[in-house]
């Protein structure tokens, strides 16, 4: 086992280094699963020294941008946590339907799974195109991805169940065509998708929605930063709006807690 | 060959098993005594559809708190947390809970290696990890990493195993380490401070 490879020091060390030479803030992140991630990729990319490690990742642009996609976790899936995509479909889009228009925030999109799985919900309520998904995440290569909307085909099995169970009562296949190894998935959908970088540690609000959803991307923060973050989404929130959480998630310990209903079960808060 | 290695003190306890594991857990729980001075951290492989199935089967069989892992949470001694299905668990220096929903690990989310792994570089010698039935090969490499900073690994006799890879593999590769058969963990657990 490689773990004690690098130790707590030299973490901090690279840390430091990112900061300095490349912008990128991650001082304030959950430190073991930062840790975990580091380690791997040292061994993944097998360096034999800390030091041509900590070189690379300083000076190599090209491989920077490989520190920063593996660094951060990028696993997603569509349609994950079926019930709490029932709750979208039951709760929360009828209740926005009622706006003229909707906008939406998909904060740490990955590769997109979940924007296009909102816009599948918002395409069979008849709301897809008064709404408007920003989806955002700090790492421009996954943006690429999810611009594209194709997905490994050896997923979609697993995507169509999430999907049934959510409540989606179409055959999950007409919304993607399979080429390849890849299902691409319709452009109807991405069409009302606008993809843009942006860094939820360092960058501002940049327009106010109805709902922001941001699941399982404040669990590799720290509680200081996941309050930041929280203020950050509370600026960024219109009232009676929605901010969705990933399953383990919660506003609970946030000062500003109160000003929010929880709905029903599921990690989904409404502004009051 | 089994040794004897008594950790002289225990700070945390990690408990890992696949298939098989939840008969001994149900067989352990209702005999630890009720002032255990460490936490002890459960980590299942199961479905990620079983949500708080196991949590709750576990509360019922002892007076120990016992509650689904939440992110950020600080261990205390005699709490069980329960690894979330479809989450890694790992600790942090400062003793408190990080969950990572990152790329599977031997095909397992929760791994028992993350848990073992990250749970050795804090506790290191006052670590106590068991590693239960189970039919792939999770735990072996963590319990290595254990073995590292100076925990004590206990395996389960792979011949009182439902699933006996799991503990086979590491009974092969993880030295030294101590073999117990299901029905002697409760006591060995009561005994550890």
């Amino acid at each position: 086992m490689i773990s004690d490879v690098i130790d707590n020091e030299q973490v901090a060390i690279l840390l430091n280094d990112v900061l300095e030479a490349h912008g990128y803030d991650f001082l304030e992140y959950s430190h073991a699963s930062i840790k975990r991630r580091i380690t791997r990729l040292y061994a993944l990319d097998n360096f034999v020294s800390f030091a041509e490690f900590r070189y690379t990742i300083k000076s190599d642009k090209q491989y920077f941008k490989r520190f920063l996609e593996e660094i951060t976790v990028n696993v997603t899936e569509m349609f994950r946590d079926p019930s709490f995509y029932r709750a979208l479909r039951n709760d929360v889009f009828p209740a926005l339907g009622t706006y003229p228009f909707i906008r939406i925030w998909v904060a740490g999109c990955s590769t997109g799974e979940e924007a296009y799985s909102l816009a599948i919900l918002l395409k069979e309520l008849n709301l897809l195109n008064k709404s408007l998904i920003y989806a955002t995440d700090i790492n421009p290569s996954v943006l690429e991805k999810a611009k594209n909307g194709m997905f490994p085909l050896n997923y979609l099995k697993q995507y169509s169940e999430n999907y049934l169970q959510s409540g989606g009562t179409k055959e999950f296949s007409s919304y993607y065509t399979a080429s390849y190894s890849l299902a691409k998935f319709d452009e109807s959908l991405n069409k009302k998708m606008i993809f843009s970088t942006h860094n939820l540690v360092s960058d501002h609000s940049f327009n106010e929605f109805q709902l922001i959803l941001c699941r399982n991307v404040l669990i590799y923060f720290d509680k200081d930063l996941q309050h930041k973050v929280f203020n950050l989404f509370d600026n960024s929130i219109e009232k009676l709006g929605y901010l969705a959480l990933g399953s383990k998630e919660s506003l609970e310990f946030w000062a500003k807690s109160k000003e929010y209903k929880r709905i029903k079960l599921e990690k989904i808060w409404r502004k009051l | 060959m089994a040794q004897t290695i008594d950790p002289a003190k225990c700070s945390a306890l990690v408990i890992g098993g696949s298939a098989g594991s939840l008969d001994v857990l149900l067989e352990i729980f209702p005999s630890l005594k009720a002032e255990i001075a460490f936490p002890i951290i459960v980590v299942i492989h199961r479905k990620a559809s079983n949500e708080s199935l196991l949590t709750d089967l576990l509360k019922s069989r002892t007076s120990l708190q016992v509650s689904e892992a939440d992110e950020k949470v600080f261990l205390k001694p005699g709490n069980v947390y329960v690894a979330p299905a479809d989450y890694h668990l790992l600790i942090e220096d400062d003793q408190s809970i990080s969950l990572d929903y990152s790329e599977k690990v031997n095909y397992s989310r929760p791994s028992i290696d993350v848990t073992f792994q990250s749970a050795a570089e804090v506790f290191r010698a006052e670590l106590v990890c068991i590693l239960l039935s189970g039919s792939n090969a999770d735990g072996m490499e963590g319990l290595k990493n254990v073995n590292n900073f100076g925990g004590c690994v206990v395996i389960q006799n792979p011949s009182t195993a439902i699933m006996p890879y799991m503990p086979q593999q590491a009974v092969l590769n993880v030295k030294p380490h101590i073999t117990l058969n299901s029905y002697d963990m409760a006591g060995f657990i009561n005994k550890l401070n």
